[in-house]
């Protein structure tokens, strides 16, 4: 039969992950009902960054598994990036 | 992993690694989908900043709010399902599969509640009174519907795989030595919370 002899996630680290991804919405949207001006984007983005960083390493076991998928999943990451950044230069200097 | 058979000849074949190889390049290319509209989102909120700000006031924040924490609940169910099927629980694996099922349908039912507000003031894609508004509004609801709405067909499709998993778990087609399906199933769902997270500040949480 097949060794998995990955180490497995608890239930208790999945409780964990799962309350402090609530703490980040609720923090998300206190934060969107006080004006901070120009910075309420960028603070609700990040917000959103550290909420899918959780759900990919936690979640999606991106951390436990095969290095093959970070190497894919930071293609993927980059490629999109560079995909935004090309498109705002183009648009903001045109 | 290592999945060679040592001795056994009728060994079936598996490679548990090239299947989440292949679910995680599919899931790439959602990704380049659904890029590609926070593109054009990007880009016209550039353009249109105050117009985006009058129209996400018009967008039910409490809604959001409460389908985002039913989201990340169903996304805690599924991993969950798989910790319990990885210690041989399988009465457990299928009641946190029947509550990701759950959550997904109180999605959608939310969801339905939502637009159909919306569609009754008079704003749908195409509506004389959205057409009546500013480009920049126009716009925002453009993507508004596009982006949820193809956000929703994921949700859809997602119970539709969980249904099955639930089905599999169930006649033992996926077990605690085998359960790679629902581990893919699991990544999916994961993406269309993943979706949601960035969708949720960016339609509901502009103020």
């Amino acid at each position: 039969m097949s060794v998995d002899n990955k180490q497995h996630i608890g239930y208790g680290t999945y409780i964990l992950v799962w309350l402090a991804l609530l703490a980040f919405t609720s923090i998300t949207v206190t934060i969107a009902g006080v004006s901070l001006g120009r910075y309420t984007l960028f603070i609700a983005l990040s917000i959103a960054a550290i909420k899918s960083a959780l759900v990919i390493n936690i979640f999606m076991h991106i951390r436990f598994d095969e290095p093959i998928f970070k190497t894919f999943l930071a293609i993927s990451g980059a490629t999109l990036l560079i995909i935004f950044l090309l498109t705002f230069f183009d648009y903001i200097y045109r | 992993m290592n999945n060679h058979a040592d001795s056994a000849v009728h060994q079936i074949h598996r490679d548990d690694v090239g299947a989440k190889m292949g679910m995680w390049l599919f899931l790439f290319t959602e990704v380049l989908l659904f890029g590609g509209m926070f593109l054009v989102y990007a880009v016209y909120r550039y353009q249109y900043p105050s117009q985006f700000h009058l129209a996400a006031m018009e967008l039910n924040t409490a809604m959001g709010t409460f389908n985002t924490i039913i989201l990340l609940t169903s996304s805690l169910t599924v991993a969950l399902s798989i910790a319990a099927l990885q210690n041989g629980k399988k009465i457990l694996s299928l009641i946190l599969l029947s509550a990701t099922l759950l959550f997904a349908l109180m999605f959608m039912v939310v969801k339905y509640f939502e637009w159909t507000a919306k569609i009754s003031h008079g704003i749908y894609p195409g509506s004389p009174e959205l057409l009546a508004k500013h480009n920049g509004q126009i716009l925002f609801f453009g993507l508004y519907y596009v982006m949820t709405g193809l956000h929703g067909l994921h949700v859809l499709i997602g119970m539709i795989v969980i249904a099955f998993m639930i089905v599999f778990v169930a006649r033992d087609k996926v077990t605690t030595d085998n359960y790679v399906k629902l581990e893919n199933s699991a990544l999916y769902w994961h993406l269309v919370d993943l979706i949601w997270i960035f969708l949720f500040p960016l339609f509901y949480l502009i103020q």
